[in-house]
């Protein structure tokens, strides 16, 4: 691990310590009744193989509501964070009549890919310091930046981090479906989890959150993996294992289809 | 039919990659280029990563290439003593390129350099190329003789010290301009992710005046080296050679090749170079047109390669 990389752990770590304790106070102070832990969850493939012909798949994710919890239907938001990455964020703007990078800000430690997926606007569900805490909602998430040399998440109207979301979405690596998570029967729910053929390698976090008269009443997560398989495991290992060999591998069946295309082509 | 490429980590339609290197080849093939000024544009639009596009173009390159310079091998037209001293000063540049590349990836404006560059030499070339050969057209039309090429009226340049005499080439001439050509190649072709065909092709026929056929030869031999040990560097330092990403293109790029080699042999010289400097023109304009143009997001995402 570089010595930045290992700085830029500890700061996100340090934030994400001092975060955790704000978000215990606060949730002392704002949930008088316990949390349920009965919420029961499943997904349909814990793993997405990536193959030759692999270009997107979809998951369902089942969930089951505790009974204990009260006879109204409750709001369900579904999280799915997949593997952290660094993104730097451009702004452009006209230098000497040519569009260019001017200003930048780096997120670190954001969801390469991030689904939020629900019953209905979570804006509706509770108040927004809630959601917030929670992060539930595409806006309500955590972007930490580093602002100079200081961490942290800004306001949500910063330009920088609504063009993040936004470059995101066209991508289509960021999703936000208000309408996406349906219940089947009074107390099973069903939600599917889009995986573009462009998603990240690497472990995800499904996290679902049950929201009842406006409180956080149930929560619960799953890991969702997503990895190459068979063909396209062997190229990526053998590329990042053996990158000499690889290469060497590689230009040598480069000179040979090129040698057989002149032999086959040959009009002499 | 998709299929899905293990380090660009994207899927593609297998037939728009295969027409992609059937057309790009066709044009490599007519004029005697490498493409990859074409290509490697062509496939960053198709969402493949920029590293990824610039180091697997580097196998389709290093096929065609070879199976260009069997050809002119056979009919003795490369002059493989030019070809090792321009290499010398190719493969120097080749690394302060590679060196650039990283120090502008760091601080964000690889992209506006490389469209910099891309408008700088595109333009200037392919204006040149279109300037040179509607001349020669037009003094064909008036049927006058062409200029033949007088021995020893050489520009200072050719006059610097350390003079050798190419044979294939009917050269003799300084190697100062010829490793500095063969450096400046490198150097780009690193950056941009060109194999720099375009550019050494020009600068063989009209700084050096080596004669045209020779001049395409040998920069197909040179291209076929950089590219070769190009593979390897990026496979070693970068890993983002796709090798299924690279034997589509250089399946479709070597039939390609073969059909546009026949469609530019039944051409006259002048027209093939008059089409060459337009489409190489043509790029350069697209490419300012977009730096110019307010583009639709002010924003853009980037991955940090510093911190992975």
């Amino acid at each position: 691990m570089r010595p930045a990389t290992r700085l830029a752990r500890l700061g996100a770590l340090a934030l994400g310590i001092g975060l955790f304790g704000v978000m215990a106070i606060a949730r002392v102070q704002a949930q008088p009744a316990p949390e349920r832990q009965g919420l029961v969850l499943s997904l349909s493939k814990a793993r997405v193989t990536i193959t030759s012909s692999f270009s997107g798949d979809s998951i369902v994710l089942f969930g089951v509501v505790p009974d204990d919890l009260g006879g109204a239907t409750p709001d369900v938001v579904v999280t799915v964070r997949g593997p952290n990455g660094s993104f730097v964020t451009w702004k452009k703007a006209r230098r000497f009549g040519l569009w260019t990078n001017a200003e930048s800000r780096s997120f670190l430690a954001a969801p390469a890919y991030l689904a939020v997926l629900s019953t209905r606007p979570p804006a509706e569900m509770a108040e927004a310091d809630t959601l917030r805490q929670e992060q539930a909602g595409l806006a309500n998430n955590r972007f930490v930046q580093r602002i100079g040399t200081d961490y942290a998440d800004v306001v949500p109207g910063d330009p920088f981090r609504q063009a993040f979301l936004r470059v995101k979405q066209t991508q289509g690596l960021y999703f936000e479906r208000p309408d996406a998570v349906e219940f089947i029967a009074p107390h099973v729910f069903r939600a599917v989890i889009p995986v573009p053929g462009i998603a990240p390698i690497g472990t995800y976090e499904v996290q679902v959150k049950l929201f009842e008269n406006r409180e956080l009443v149930a929560r619960g997560r799953l890991p969702l993996e997503v990895a190459k398989v068979d063909f396209e495991q062997s190229v990526a290992t053998a590329a990042q294992h053996y990158p000499l060999l690889y290469g060497l591998a590689t230009m040598f069946g480069a000179l040979a289809v090129g040698f057989v295309a002149n032999l086959a082509f040959r009009r002499d | 039919m998709t299929i899905y490429l293990p380090i660009a980590e994207l899927p593609v339609n297998i037939f728009t990659l295969l027409a992609l290197g059937i057309a790009v080849g066709f044009i490599s093939g007519m004029f005697g280029v490498g493409g990859g000024f074409l290509m490697t544009p062509l496939l960053i639009f198709l969402g493949v990563a920029p590293a990824v596009a610039v180091a697997s173009v580097s196998t389709h390159m290093a096929a065609s290439s070879l199976s260009g310079t069997l050809n002119y091998l056979r009919r003795r037209l490369v002059d493989v003593q030019l070809g090792l001293v321009l290499l010398a000063g190719g493969l120097t540049g080749t690394l302060t390129g590679v060196l650039a590349f990283m120090l502008l990836r760091r601080f964000g404006q690889l992209d506006l350099f490389i469209a910099l560059s891309y408008i700088v030499l595109l333009g200037t070339i392919g204006t040149l190329m279109v300037i040179e050969s509607l001349r020669a057209l037009l003094r064909n039309w008036r049927g006058e003789p062409a200029r033949v090429r007088r021995p020893g009226a050489h520009p200072w340049f050719l006059r610097m010290p350390f003079k050798m005499r190419f044979r294939q080439s009917r050269i003799y001439v300084s190697i100062i301009p010829v490793v500095i050509i063969g450096f400046t190649i490198g150097f780009l072709g690193a950056l941009m992710g060109i194999g720099g065909g375009f550019l050494l092709v020009p600068a063989l026929i009209y700084l050096l005046r080596v004669p045209t056929l020779t001049s395409v030869a040998t920069s197909l031999m040179l291209t076929l080296v950089t590219m070769a040990a190009a593979i390897v560097m990026h496979a070693v330092l970068n890993q983002t050679v796709d090798a299924v990403l690279g034997l589509v293109l250089m399946v479709g790029g070597t039939i390609g090749a073969q059909f546009g080699a026949r469609a530019g042999q039944a051409m006259k010289a002048e027209n093939l170079r008059l089409l060459l400097g337009l489409l190489v023109l043509g790029v350069g304009l697209r490419v300012a047109a977009d730096q110019i143009r307010q583009p639709a997001d002010l924003y853009a995402v980037t991955v940090d390669e510093a911190k992975r």
